[in-house]
C-alpha cells in the first residue's frame, strides 16, 4: 500500500554510491541514448563479421553440406533466448529485492526481443530440420523446450498488455519471471534427461568443440552480435517506457546531467 | 494459528460443498471430455490403450485449470480476501491452506471418478493404480502452481489470460504424469517419473503460496 510518490521524491544524486546512481530512470535516460549508437553499431559489424566468416570464409560440413550455415543464426538466437530469460529474472528480483523502478522498466523492455529470438530459434530449427532431420518438426525435448519458452515469454507479455496499473504489472509479471525461471534449467538438461533425436551440445567448456574452429570463431561472432543488438534494442525501448512513465522525470533529468537537446523535452509536454 | 488454519480449511471446503455444481464441474469436465475422445478417434481398443494415460491427463489438467478462478476471486468480490491479508498470520500458511482445500474440494473428487474413465480407455488394473498415484501427486501441485496464476490474474480482463500463464508451467507435471502410466505398458517401474512428481509437489508446496500470497498483496494494493 505504499505511495509512488514517496519513490519518486529526489534525492541527492551524491549521496548514492556511483553503480546505483544510474538506477534513477531520469539519470539513465541521457545514459541510455548515449550507449545506444554504440551497441547498435558494433551489432552491426560483428553480424557482417560473423555472416562473412559463416556464410563465405567456414568450409562445407563433411555430413550437412551448406545446409549447416543457418546454425549461425539458430544456435547464437538459442543461446540469447534463454539467456534472456534469465537476465529478465534477474531484472525482476533486482526489482522485487531494491525496490528499483528502472530493474522492473528493463526487465519489460527486454521481453520482445526474448520472445524473437525464440521465435527465430524454432523457425531456423525448422528450416535446418526439413533437410537433415526429413521434417519440419519433432516433438523433442529441446524443440519443445524452446516452445514452452515462446508460450512463457507470450503469457509475461499478455500479463503486462492485460494489466492497466503499471505497478501491479511490474510486480506481478516479475513474481510470473521468478516461476517460469524453472523451466529455463530444464530446457537446458532435458537432453541428458530423456534420450533424444537432437543432437548434443557441440559446444562445452570442459572438453575441446567438435566443431572446427572457424565455425566457432563465426558462432561466437554472431552471439555478440545478437548480444548487443538485444542490449541496443533493449535500451531504445527502456528510453520510451521511460519516457511513457516518468515524462517529468526525464526533463528533470535531463537539466542535471544538462547535456539534453530540445526535442525530448517537446515530445514529454506534448504527451 | 492452528485453530485459525483449521477453521479456514473448514470454512472453504464447506463453502465449496454448498455449490456442489460448482466444485463438481472439474470433475465433470473430466468425465464428459475424456468420453469425447473416444468417438473422436474410434472405439479401436489398441489406439485408446496408446492415447489414454495422455489423454486421461490432459482432461484432468483443463478440469483443474477451469476451476481455477475459485479459489480467490469470489473471496476478492465480496471482500473476505481482504480480510485475509490484514490477519496477523503469515500470509503464504493461508494461502497455503486456502489451496490445499480447494485441492481436497476439486480435485480429490476428479481423482475418485479416474478409475472409471481409465476403464474405458482400457487400461490393465496395475495401470489405474498408477494413474491414480500419479494424480494424487500431480494434482496438488496443478492446484498450487495454478492458484500462483490465479492470484496474478485475479481481477483481470481476459479469460485466457490465466490458461496462458498456468498452461506452460504444467508442462512437466503432465510430462511426468502421463508418462509414469505409459512405463507401465512398457514393463518399466513408474518410481522415477512418480519421484519426480513428487520432488515437483515439494518444490511447488515451498515456493507457490509464498508467490501467490506475494501476487495477492499485489492485486489488492
Amino acid at each position: 500500500m505504499h505511495n509512488p510518490s514517496t519513490f519518486d521524491a529526489p534525492r541527492p544524486a551524491a549521496a548514492r554510491s556511483s553503480w546505483m546512481r544510474y538506477a534513477s530512470p531520469a539519470l539513465f535516460y541521457p545514459l541510455a541514448g548515449r550507449m545506444i549508437p554504440f551497441f547498435a553499431a558494433g551489432a552491426a559489424l560483428l553480424a557482417a563479421a560473423g555472416l562473412y566468416t559463416g556464410l563465405v570464409v567456414a568450409p562445407i560440413d563433411s555430413q550437412q553440406g551448406e545446409v549447416y550455415r543457418i546454425l549461425f543464426i539458430h544456435v547464437a538466437a538459442a543461446w540469447m533466448s534463454m539467456f534472456l530469460y534469465l537476465v529478465m529474472a534477474g531484472y525482476a528480483a533486482l526489482g522485487l529485492i531494491f525496490n528499483t523502478r528502472l530493474s522492473f522498466m528493463m526487465m519489460r523492455a527486454l521481453a520482445p526481443t526474448g520472445a524473437l529470438f525464440t521465435f527465430l530459434t524454432l523457425w531456423t530449427g525448422a528450416l535446418w530440420g526439413k533437410p537433415t532431420w526429413g521434417t519440419w518438426w519433432v516433438w523433442d525435448a529441446r524443440l519443445t523446450s524452446e516452445l514452452i519458452l515462446l508460450f512463457l515469454y507470450l503469457g509475461f507479455m499478455a500479463l503486462q498488455a492485460a494489466t492497466d496499473d503499471t505497478q501491479r504489472a511490474d510486480r506481478g509479471g516479475a513474481i510470473l519471471l521468478l516461476a517460469g525461471v524453472v523451466n529455463v534449467p530444464i530446457i537446458y538438461f532435458s537432453v541428458q534427461w530423456w534420450s533424444t533425436l537432437h543432437q548434443g551440445a557441440s559446444i562445452n567448456l570442459t572438453a575441446a568443440p567438435s566443431m572446427a574452429r572457424i565455425m566457432v570463431t563465426a558462432m561466437l561472432l554472431m552471439v555478440a552480435a545478437f548480444w548487443l543488438y538485444s542490449a541496443a534494442v533493449a535500451l531504445a525501448r527502456v528510453r520510451g517506457i521511460i519516457l511513457e512513465r516518468e515524462p517529468g522525470a526525464v526533463q528533470a533529468g535531463g537539466e542535471m546531467a544538462a547535456g539534453q537537446t530540445g526535442p525530448r523535452g517537446a515530445r514529454t509536454e506534448a504527451k | 494459528m492452528l485453530a485459525t488454519l483449521s477453521q479456514l480449511a473448514l470454512r472453504e471446503v464447506r463453502l465449496a460443498w454448498r455449490r456442489p455444481a460448482d466444485t463438481l464441474g472439474a470433475t465433470l469436465f473430466f468425465i464428459v471430455t475424456g468420453s469425447l475422445f473416444p468417438l473422436a478417434v474410434g472405439p479401436d481398443p489398441v489406439l485408446l490403450l496408446a492415447i489414454g494415460p495422455g489423454v486421461l491427463w490432459v482432461c484432468a489438467l483443463l478440469g483443474i485449470l477451469l476451476s481455477l478462478n475459485r479459489p480467490f476471486a469470489q473471496d476478492y468480490d465480496n471482500g473476505a480476501l481482504e480480510q485475509l491479508l490484514v490477519s496477523p498470520h503469515p500470509l503464504p500458511m493461508l494461502v497455503g491452506v486456502k489451496l490445499g482445500a480447494h485441492w481436497f474440494s476439486t480435485c480429490v473428487p476428479l481423482i475418485l471418478a479416474s478409475p472409471v474413465l481409465a476403464l474405458q480407455f482400457g487400461l490393465p488394473p496395475h495401470a489405474i493404480g498408477i494413474l491414480v498415484l500419479s494424480l494424487l501427486l500431480g494434482t496438488p501441485t496443478l492446484a498450487l502452481v495454478g492458484g500462483l496464476g490465479a492470484a496474478l490474474t485475479l481481477g483481470l480482463r481476459g479469460g485466457a489470460l490465466l490458461p496462458l500463464l498456468v498452461l506452460p508451467l504444467y508442462v512437466p507435471v503432465l510430462i511426468f504424469g502421463a508418462g509414469a502410466v505409459s512405463a507401465t505398458y512398457a514393463g518399466l517401474g513408474a518410481g522415477p517419473q512418480l519421484s519426480l512428481l513428487g520432488a515437483g509437489l515439494c518444490l511447488a508446496i515451498l515456493l507457490c503460496p509464498w508467490g501467490a500470497s506475494a501476487a495477492l498483496r499485489v492485486a489488492l494494493d
